[in-house]
């Protein structure tokens, strides 16, 4: 049975740009789809498409069950979108604000307000709900802009980028949110740039780049796929860098990665921490002091690398 | 943040009749369009000022030298002026309209609006509406400045409000043409230059500052045709601001200017509503 959110072979050209070039996705109702990838990759492309918001030149794309391209208004009752930029007017105070938005989900004026009052008390905005929202700060825009799409409690969701530019505090308090909402049972697609909140939010995880879906699994599968875990080392004394490679290498699975700025030492290996137990007492034979050591599992950064060649970060400074 | 416990999701509700749900719609858009022109009141304060400042530039500067149906009196002048003016101020919310539907194309707020499951105009039409608020208000405004310099009407309160019906008719029909060019445009200040430059040569040739019987031929065939004309006339014999020896041209639209002035703003509406909300659907902003 095809997901709440399904597409097969979305393919959307701007110009010469192929933003998506054949992109296949399923998101099993009640579940959380992370799609990640550098700017420009088609995040955003896929978000449009799917929200109703952009036709597609190809393919085909069903949302809680209905046709995108054939019934886009009865998908728009279904879906709650927050993008990258916080959608509200400023110029309207954030009870005015999910009122409207409510009001245009086609519930009565009454209800709109009582829905605008639980959300405003939800989202903390309760004291700043009858202030613009030209005077919130970035953080409770963004809040505001999530209530928004939570207006009629959609089943499903569309989150682009809902944490960029957000500082650590509000970033963590979004994510409480989502893994709320999810507990709900809401279905969720979620863009991000952010390796570490595919990982902490995501169920499945899509990886695409350059409009193509170059990786998908969960989070745990794709690590697995990049290779094992690795033993990374700082050695106190930059003259021991030397010698600690070698021994590093003796041990290692493939090949050892030196960084001569951190005194960093980093090798693929198997055998866990016994092997970790050994590392360390060859260490200690030949004198070498250590700063710091450790068996670490691969983060996505390790995942992003290994599948584009490039770092996530990277490219990012690249297309901007 | 406390948590967020809708533990039932729930689809958005139904509205049965299409009608029903595009007039409200439209309300609902046009209500947030009035409370930031509330909230951003230089904007309509400016609208104000220019038609102010004709009024009295024309009436002054101009009023000695004109000839209107064979009489260069100041003071007749400025009665056959003032629904040329009337008329120029309500065209003038196309830029407005222009203006306002541009910046909203540009934020986030239009992808929203475009992934909700609201009638497809509603947007334009609720912009459209707050503007005809914002014209009617202009209008009122004008009129007292206008009686203040010694304009008055002769033919009665009804037909004056008549004319000041097709005066709004006509600027809500332009105001769709400012929709559709800010749909066209990419940045606000495009709209505003784009809604106001092809403005002046049309109300300029008509008869809205000048007798048009005095024009050369080609020109006066233009302004006997121009929609704006039809209606400054159609305004001047309801108010009964026509100068005595005044010649109305032998052409079907300034001898019918009332209805000529209905049908032709029934004709932009129609045509341009249709160019603009099928621009809106399509565009990716």
């Amino acid at each position: 049975m095809p997901g709440a959110i399904h597409a097969e072979g979305l393919v959307k050209t701007f110009g010469d740009v192929r933003a998506l070039d054949g992109v296949d996705l399923d998101v099993p109702e009640g579940t959380v789809l992370g799609l990640l990838g550098p700017n420009g990759a088609g995040k955003t492309t896929a978000v449009r498409v799917l929200t109703t918001l952009l036709q597609p030149d190809s393919g085909k794309a069903v949302v809680a069950g209905i046709d995108v391209l054939k019934h886009p208004n009865e998908v728009r009752r279904q879906i709650g979108l927050s993008g990258q930029f916080a959608a509200v007017d400023e110029y309207l105070t954030g009870r005015e604000n999910l009122q409207m938005v409510g009001q245009l989900y086609q519930m009565s004026a009454r209800d709109a307000k009582a829905r605008a009052a639980e959300l405003l008390e939800r989202f903390n905005l309760a004291e700043a709900a009858d202030r613009t929202a030209k005077t919130y700060s970035g953080g409770m825009r963004r809040r505001l802009d999530l209530a928004a799409a939570l207006v009629v409690r959609p089943p499903v969701m569309f989150m682009d980028e809902p944490t960029t530019g957000l500082d650590p505090r509000n970033r963590l308090a979004l994510w409480e949110v989502i893994q709320d909402l999810v507990a709900g049972g809401t279905t969720l697609l979620l863009t991000t740039q952010y390796l570490e909140e595919a990982d902490h939010l995501a169920h499945d995880i899509c990886v695409i780049d350059h409009g193509k879906v170059i990786a998908r699994g969960t989070s745990d599968e794709l690590k697995a796929r990049t290779g094992g875990e690795r033993v990374e080392v700082v050695v106190h004394d930059r003259d021991h860098l030397v010698t600690a490679t070698e021994v590093l290498g003796g041990f290692g699975k493939g090949e050892t990665a030196v960084d001569n700025h951190t005194r960093r030492i980093t090798v693929p290996v198997s055998g866990g921490a016994k092997l970790l137990a050994e590392v360390i007492r060859e260490l200690d034979t030949r004198g070498i002091e250590i700063d710091d050591i450790g068996l670490r599992r691969p983060t996505l950064d390790d995942v992003f690398m290994s599948l584009t060649g490039h770092a996530a970060e990277e490219k990012e400074e690249e297309s901007q | 943040m406390t948590t967020v416990t809708d533990a039932v999701s729930t689809s958005a509700p139904r509205t049965s009749n299409p009608i029903v749900q595009s007039v409200r719609d439209s309300l609902v858009v046009a209500r947030r369009n009035l409370i930031r022109m509330l909230r951003i009141p230089e904007v309509v304060i400016f609208g104000l000022v220019q038609p102010i400042m004709f009024v009295v530039l024309f009436s002054y500067v101009f009023g000695g030298s004109m000839n209107v149906g064979g009489s260069t009196s100041p003071a007749l002048y400025r009665e056959f002026l003032m629904a040329g003016i009337f008329a120029q101020t309500v065209t003038f919310a196309t830029a407005g309209a222009g203006a306002g539907i541009a910046d909203d194309m540009h934020k986030g707020l239009i992808d929203r609006f475009r992934s909700l499951p609201m009638a497809r105009g509603a947007v334009l039409t609720g912009r459209t509406l707050a503007d005809l608020v914002q014209t009617a208000l202009t209008v009122v405004v004008l009129a007292i400045v206008a009686v203040l310099v010694g304009w008055r009407v002769h033919e009665g309160l009804p037909k004056a409000l008549a004319a000041f019906g097709l005066l709004l008719l006509l600027g809500y029909a332009f105001s769709w043409i400012g929709a559709l060019i800010g749909l066209s445009v990419r940045t606000p200040e495009a709209a505003t230059s784009g809604g106001l430059i092809w403005l002046f040569p049309l109300t300029f040739i008509s008869n809205a500052f000048v007798d048009s019987n005095q024009m050369t031929p080609w020109l006066r065939h233009i302004a006997e045709w121009n929609p704006f004309s039809a209606t400054v006339l159609a305004c001047r014999e309801l108010f009964g601001n026509l100068p005595p020896g005044y010649q109305t041209p032998d052409v079907w639209p300034m001898q019918h200017p009332a209805l000529a002035s209905v049908l032709w703003s029934i004709v932009i509406i129609l045509v341009f509503r249709t160019l603009a909300v099928r621009k809106y659907r399509s565009a990716t902003a």
